[in-house]
Order: structure tokens, then C-alpha cells, then sequence
């Protein structure tokens, strides 16, 4: 049994959802990347962050659902940090190119 | 829904189903003592497979280029598929599903105090889907091409351009497996974790918990949370394959490095997904077999959490000589060599249980004993290969292989012989014989030893993983070198030749062994408090749990043990 | 109600019901599937593979509709929930069947936008930016779907008097379904730089 738990106002969330959508969506259309990455992704993440504190309910229930999520959401963080250095970074500037010098068999590598 | 025991809550409704029919009862059970023994018998039934064909690519290794009987010859290709599958399938098709689902099934609704798993029918489920993935696995054994030989890592581009791979639908059928099996064990997972975190009886606290399902639930956490970016890399590399993306295609923009990231991230937790389990199943047999309270076990539980944190910041220590970046190389070092700690402060913990006890060596007592003994030379090793420096020369040898059998075969076999040995009066309602046990132990231990520790030297030596015929090697085709092959080999079926003591005691036994009574071991947990087997339903009234599960040999009581559900006024 | 499945599934020692505990369980698994990919292609577009300027080639007025469909179905999904917290099983069935709906039109919308960008030469394997964007929107309809189907067999059991608290589980299910969306659309349809 859920109990009963406070209701926010659903329509009224819903609204300034679909504000958050139209300020998103016009964003981009003054082409400045700056502004893009705040009104697409910053707005991405408080629409987000919205529909899961009160659709969702995370605001109303036991901390331990808020934690669940938060550990996944910081893992991928950890999983994309970890590879990014990796699969971004294709100039190592810690090579040594001994080919072209010919140092290769000196140095034994 | 409080906590208070109701009377809702204890009345178990299950004394009034009637009979089931043979269809309901042993084909599609909902009840989790059964669906445990279907995921028990089919991962047995994997790991004879996966067992035959480690026989098949020894006896090619050390008789290279003969007909191996019941196989034929092997040569490149069918020793590609040889090892691969070997591999995978003991991962995923035997470690899984006999200690995780298996065993998981089997004790964490009895050692809760519940009478079944929340999600029955969920259950049931989870292992259909896994059935169908064995079944697709040894489906891909016999399309054209054959199964897929891109070893169980299956780096891209060798395993997503079949021009590449030689196993066009083989590949795509072994993907589609182990994407199964992940789904399976998914859903599993949820069922597990759910039962422990709500399901447990009155009385039993966290702490009160033991820690044989304490470690499945961390291990099946750990599970769900690292295979997510595995399951979307699976995705990736099935059209990559089918459909001709190119995710992991550098012509085509991709990068296969990216594969290796979303696999490692995965492998490694994965380890300890499998490591777990067999933890804490060693734990309880420790406890129960030394007559003394577990030490530590608030220790021990927060070395688990630690270790299963720790899994996360491990994975490159695979890629160490992938061409990633050095210094990305020397973080995951100290993360690799700082996760051996918290390990071997469990190992510890269960040597300091020992200490003083009174131990009795019954066969899970052997196994759980060689268990300490052969991980500890596992683990050590893998601190040799945790250092990148050391790791450059034995990437890909022998040495990594060796290390990973010593980690791997504890895990998996001894923790299966322990765990099996250790219930099965509870599973079958009779007991094994001890000493079909013991002679079945010896013989699967010493040769374990026999084959794998003179595989470190074959490592030191330089011979690297994944070749069919050493011969096309001048300095790995020497006498000496080839002698060790042929005596790793031979002990092999040594060992294979044995696990028949233990098939003739375990069928024998359940048919025609002595009968258990309820609590042969005099054990403290929840399981021994009711009969062998359990009945449906498991306890005629649920419990009241009162204490923790380690309370043996405590001062002042007649009896050496105290079961967690005798009232605390109750002699 | 609960003659049916046994004692376990009725308990709560953490206080949360079971069902709702594992569908959580379910969308942190599912954060890590769609998360994964959702890094994979970050990374492959932040390390400038060709290709990627392709969203600009998308259409943001179809991404948004959808964007504001999925939304608005959250919204009735969220009110069936209420409507069967108080009792009142007629309203919450039509609100489940107005998500439903909305359901169809978002997959409408998505088969429209495919085949529209089909036929003019933008397939799967044409570059890694399509590769990621039908096989992500494609795996996101793939999950609208399963949504969809389950939402219909609630939708019937709780006419017929049971199971109320699964429309608060499919609700939960069908806000994840929809948090995905809200950020696969500015990753595939703004993002043009």
C-alpha cells in the first residue's frame, strides 16, 4: 500500500515542463553554442530532475529510491570519465615517435 | 506495512494448495526451491560441456596436431571456438547460474524466513529466458561456420566483420546468448534484491542477515549495474555485424577501444559478481564447521561494500598494453592494488574464525578450506599483474591465464562442490557420502594444482594465450616447455576422471543416501529449522528471527549453537 | 488480493512496497543501458567524428512534438495514478488509455520521421551519427512499446476491481520511458554544432 502522500500540483509541473520545451527548442536558433548547451542540456536536466522528484515521486519517498539513483547516475559518470580521456585523446603527447628517428633499435623498444 | 509479525504474516496460506501436476511442479515451478535446482542442473550440465572442451584443446596442446578422441582434429579455428566457448560458458552458463541463481534461489527466501521468492512467476521467467540462452549458445556450435572463436572478450573488429571472425552466424548467435543470459539475470536480480531488502522475517535486522546472502545480493547489485553499458556495447556490435554499422570500425569513424571500455567496465565487477557468492558461502561453512561466532562481520560486510565500489575504478587494468594513455594506465594501478585490501581483510577475517574453533573436516569443510588456499595464490598473483610495468611483459601469456584459473576454478568449482556438499542434505533430504567426498576432493584438488601452477612458469617463459601449436614457435617448442604441457594435460584428466566419484555419490545419495534430519550440521540459519527438503511453502509457521546467524559456541549455553529463531528464554 | 502469490510478496520490511522497490530496480538498471549509449555517443561526439553536424538534419518540430506528446502522457499517466488513489477506476482506466494513446502518436511520429529521412539517403550505416540515432530512438520506441502493453493489461485488471498499485509501477516505468526522451531530443534534434 503507497499510502497517501502529498500531490503537487501535476498540470501545474506539466506546464512549466512544456515552457521548459519551447525555451529549449527556440534556444538553439540564436546559434550561439553557449547558449544551446544551457537551454538544450541544462534545461534537459531540470526537466528531468522534475519529472522525477514529483511524476516519479523521489520528493515523497524513502531516501533509500533517491540514493539507488543517484549511485547509478554517478557510476556512468565514473564509466564516462573513465573512457573519455581514452577514446577522445587519440594524440598521446607522451609518445615518442622512434621510427622516424630511428632510435627504435637503440632504445630496444 | 509494519514490521510487527501479524498474524497474516506468519499463517502460511501455502499448507492449503492442493497437488500440482508433474508440469507445474518440475517443468514450470513458480516455487524458488525448484526453478534453484533447473538453474543448478543446467549449469551443471554447461560445465560438462564447457569441462569437454577444456579436455579437447589440453590434448591438443600437448599432443599437437593428433586426433583428439571424441573430437578430431583441432585446428586453428576449432581451437578459437574451443577456448572461447570454454570460457564463456563457464563464466556465464556455470559460475552464474549455480552459485547466483542456483543457490541464491534455494537459500535467500529460507535463510529470510519467507516462503518464497516476492516475484515467483518472475522467477520462473528469469529462468526460461536463461534456458533459451544456453540452448541459442549451443545452437551457434552448429550453424555453418561454427560457434564464434573471437575468444570471450570478443574485441572488435575480429568479432563484427565475419570476413574477419570466419564465424559469420556463430558470432551473432554467442552475442544474442550472452545478451539473454544478461536479461535473465537482470530480471533475477531484481527478485533477489527486492526479497532481501523487504521480505525477511520479523526480528531479523540487516545485521541479523547471514552473510552467504548478504554477499549474493551485493554480488547481483554489482551484476545490474555494471552490465548496462555491456548490454548497449552488445547492441552496438550486433549491427555492427548484421546490419554493417560501424560503432567499433575506425573506416568508418568508429573506435575499438570503445569496446573494450564497455566490456572491461563490465568484466571486471564481474569478477567479483562471481567472487561473492562463493565468499560468503565459504563464510557460513567456515562458521558452521569451526563452532565459533563469525569474526568480524560487521568487517567483513563493510569490506564487501568496499570491494564492490573498488570493482568499479578497475577495468583498465585489462588494457593496460591497449595503447591507452599511461597515466590513465598509473591510476588504474593504485586503484587495482588498493582493491586487494579490503579482500584480504575477508580472508582475514574467516582465518581468524578458524583460530580456536573447533573444526570439523567434513568434505565442504575440505572444499571451503582449499578455497582459502587457492584463491590466496590467485588474488597474490593478480597483484603482479595489477603493476602495468609487470603487466607489459605477461599481457596475454600464460601467467594472466594461470592467475585467473587460480581465481576462477576456486570460485566456481570448489565453490560449487562446497556449496552443493554443504546443502545438499537440505536440497535432497539425504546425506552424501563422506567418503566418496573426501576422495572426490583430493582427487579434484591436488591435480587442480598439477595442471595450473606449472602454467605461471609457462607464462614466466614467455608463451602467450590463444595459440593452437606451440611448434610454430622455436623458443616455446623446447622439451622442457612441451613436458609441462603434457603434464598439465594429464593431470586434467586425472581431474575430469574423478568428477565421476562425485556424479556416482550425488546421484547415489539422492536416491539411496542416508536420510537427513533436519539440522545435520547443527547450524544456525534459518534453512536447518525446517524439514529436509523444505516442504512447499517452506515453514509451517514463518519466524521470528531473534539474533544473528553466527551465535556458536556462546558461554553459557549447553548446546554449541543457537538458531536464529529459538526465543531467547528457550534452552 | 493477497490470496494471490505468497507471504514474501506482501511483505515490507524497508517500508516500500515490492513492486514499486523492483521497478526501481528496474530503471536504475535500465539508467546504465541507456546511459551507456547515451556516453558512447557524447564521447564520439565530442571527439569531432565526422558525421555528427547530422542533427541539423533532423526535425526539430517533429522532435519537440514528440518531446511535448511524451510529456503530456507523464501527465496522464501520473493522473491515472491519482484517480485510482482515490478509488475512482473509471477515470484512471481513461487516463491509462490517454497515455496510451499518446503512445501511438509518438510511434507515428517516429515511423514518419524515419522513413522521411530514409528515402532521402539517411540510413543506418550511413554514418556513426545514424548509426547512434536509429539504434537509440529505436530501442527508446522499443521500450515506448513494451510501456504501451503492459499499461493495456492494467489497464483491465484494474476495471475489474485489482492490482491498483501496478498503475503507479507503470507510471513510474512510463516517466523513465519519458526522462530518456527528454534527453536523447536535444542530443539528436538541437544539438547542431
Amino acid at each position: 500500500m503507497s499510502g497517501a502522500h502529498a500531490h503537487p500540483n501535476y498540470v501545474k509541473i506539466w506546464f512549466w515542463l512544456v515552457i521548459l520545451l519551447v525555451i529549449s527548442t527556440l534556444g538553439p536558433m540564436l546559434e550561439i553554442p553557449a547558449i544551446t548547451l544551457v537551454t538544450a542540456f541544462g534545461i534537459a536536466v531540470v526537466k528531468a530532475f522534475m519529472v522525477a522528484a514529483n511524476f516519479m515521486h523521489i520528493k515523497f519517498e524513502k531516501h533509500i529510491i533517491w540514493f539507488m539513483m543517484l549511485m547509478s547516475l554517478t557510476l556512468l559518470g565514473v564509466f564516462f570519465f573513465g573512457v573519455a580521456p581514452d577514446v577522445m585523446q587519440t594524440e598521446g603527447d607522451q609518445w615518442i615517435d622512434c621510427i622516424a628517428d630511428n632510435s627504435c633499435v637503440e632504445q630496444r623498444l | 506495512m509494519s514490521e510487527a509479525a501479524t498474524a497474516e504474516q506468519t499463517e502460511n496460506h501455502a499448507e492449503h494448495h492442493e497437488e500440482l501436476s508433474f508440469l507445474y511442479k518440475y517443468i514450470l515451478p513458480v516455487d524458488h526451491k525448484m526453478i534453484a535446482m533447473q538453474y543448478m542442473f543446467t549449469g551443471l550440465i554447461m560445465a560438462v560441456i564447457g569441462g569437454f572442451f577444456s579436455y579437447v584443446f589440453r590434448m591438443q596442446l600437448a599432443f599437437p596436431g593428433e586426433s583428439i578422441p571424441l573430437f578430431g582434429i583441432v585446428g586453428p579455428g576449432e581451437y578459437n571456438m574451443l577456448v572461447t566457448n570454454h570460457g564463456t560458458i563457464m563464466i556465464f552458463w556455470v559460475a552464474m547460474p549455480v552459485l547466483i541463481a542456483a543457490f541464491g534461489n534455494f537459500l535467500i527466501p529460507l535463510m529470510c524466513g519467507c516462503d518464497d521468492m516476492v516475484f515467483p512467476r518472475l522467477n520462473r521467467l528469469s529462468y526460461q529466458i536463461f534456458l533459451v540462452s544456453a540452448l541459442v549458445l549451443i545452437l551457434s556450435f552448429f550453424v555453418k561456420g561454427g560457434g564464434f572463436g573471437g575468444a570471450w572478450t570478443a574485441y572488435p573488429p575480429l568479432s563484427s566483420v565475419p570476413e574477419f571472425s570466419l564465424t559469420d552466424w556463430g558470432a551473432s548467435l554467442w552475442v544474442l546468448a550472452v545478451a539473454l543470459e544478461f536479461v535473465s539475470f537482470l530480471l533475477g536480480g531484481i527478485n533477489f534484491v527486492t526479497t532481501a531488502m523487504n521480505a525477511r522475517a520479523p526480528g531479523m535486522k540487516m545485521m541479523d542477515i547471514p552473510i552467504a546472502v548478504w554477499f549474493i545480493v551485493i554480488a547481483v547489485i554489482l551484476f545490474m549495474a555494471s552490465v548496462g553499458p555491456l548490454i548497449a556495447g552488445a547492441v552496438m556490435l550486433f549491427m555492427d555485424q548484421r546490419i554493417g554499422t560501424t560503432f567499433f570500425l575506425p573506416s568508418g569513424g568508429g573506435d575499438p577501444l570503445l569496446w573494450e571500455h564497455l566490456f572491461w567496465f563490465f568484466g571486471h565487477p564481474e569478477v567479483y559478481v562471481v567472487l561473492l557468492p562463493t565468499m560468503g558461502i565459504v563464510a557460513d561453512i567456515i562458521t558452521v564447521f569451526s563452532r565459533k561466532k563469525l569474526f568480524g562481520y560487521r568487517t567483513i560486510l563493510y569490506t564487501a561494500f568496499a570491494t564492490g565500489g573498488l570493482s568499479f575504478v578497475v577495468w583498465a587494468h585489462h588494457q593496460f598494453v591497449a595503447g591507452i594513455d599511461p597515466r590513465m594506465a598509473n591510476v588504474f594501478v593504485v586503484t587495482t592494488v588498493l582493491i586487494s585490501i579490503p579482500i584480504a581483510e575477508m580472508m582475514f577475517s574467516y582465518i581468524a574464525t578458524l583460530y580456536g574453533g573447533s573444526i570439523e573436516y567434513t568434505t565442504p569443510m575440505l572444499w571451503a578450506l582449499s578455497f582459502l588456499v587457492a584463491f590466496l595464490i590467485g588474488g597474490v598473483t593478480g597483484i603482479y599483474l595489477g603493476a602495468s610495468a609487470v603487466d607489459v611483459y605477461f599481457h596475454d601469456s600464460y601467467f594472466v591465464l594461470a592467475h585467473f584459473h587460480y581465481t576462477f576454478f576456486p570460485i566456481t568449482i570448489i565453490g560449487m562442490f562446497a556449496a552443493i556438499t554443504f546443502w545438499f542434505p537440505k536440497m535432497f533430504g539425504r546425506m552424501m557420502n563422506e567418503t566418496l567426498g573426501k576422495i572426490h576432493f583430493w582427487g579434484t584438488f591436488i591435480p587442480f594444482n598439477c595442471i595450473f601452477l606449472p602454467l605461471f612458469f609457462l607464462g614466466l617463459a614467455g608463451q602467450h594465450r590463444r595459440i593452437y601449436n606451440y611448434n610454430h614457435f622455436p623458443d616455446l617448442a623446447t622439451e622442457e616447455l612441451q613436458d609441462i604441457r603434457v603434464f598439465a594435460t594429464t593431470s586434467l584428466i586425472i581431474m575430469l576422471l574423478f568428477q565421476v566419484v562425485f556424479l556416482y555419490n550425488f546421484f547415489y545419495s539422492m536416491f539411496k543416501g542416508e536420510k537427513a534430519p533436519d539440522n545435520p550440521w547443527k547450524a544456525n540459519t534459518l534453512e536447518w529449522t525446517v524439514p529436509s527438503p523444505p516442504p512447499h511453502g517452506n515453514f509451517k509457521t514463518l519466524p521470528t528471527v531473534y539474533r544473528g546467524a553466527y551465535e556458536y559456541s556462546v558461554p553459557g549455553r549447553e548446546m554449541d549453537y543457537w538458531p536464529q529463531n529459538m526465543p531467547p528464554d528457550e534452552k | 488480493m493477497s490470496n494471490r502469490g505468497p507471504v514474501a510478496t506482501h511483505r515490507s520490511a524497508t517500508g516500500i512496497p515490492s513492486g514499486r522497490l523492483a521497478i526501481w530496480w528496474v530503471v536504475a538498471s535500465e539508467i546504465f543501458i541507456f546511459g551507456g549509449l547515451i556516453s558512447c555517443f557524447v564521447l564520439f561526439k565530442l571527439n569531432g567524428t565526422p558525421g555528427f553536424e547530422d542533427a541539423s538534419q533532423t526535425s526539430v518540430i517533429a522532435g519537440a512534438f514528440n518531446t511535448f506528446v511524451l510529456l503530456t502522457s507523464s501527465l496522464t499517466v501520473v493522473l491515472a495514478h491519482a484517480a485510482i488513489e482515490r478509488g475512482d477506476r473509471k477515470k484512471a482506466f481513461n487516463f491509462i488509455w490517454c497515455t496510451f494513446g499518446g503512445g501511438i502518436v509518438f510511434l507515428m511520429v517516429k515511423i514518419y520521421e524515419y522513413s522521411g529521412k530514409i528515402i532521402s539517403g539517411h540510413t543506418i550505416t550511413e554514418n556513426l551519427f545514424w548509426s547512434f540515432y536509429y539504434t537509440m530512438t529505436g530501442l527508446h520506441a522499443l521500450h515506448v512499446i513494451g510501456g504501451m502493453a503492459i499499461m493495456a493489461l492494467i489497464s483491465f485488471d484494474i476495471l475489474k476491481g485489482y492490482n491498483f498499485q501496478r498503475v503507479e509501477l507503470i507510471g513510474i516505468y512510463w516517466h523513465f520511458v519519458d526522462l530518456v526522451w527528454i534527453f536523447l531530443f536535444p542530443l539528436f534534434y538541437i544539438a547542431n554544432f
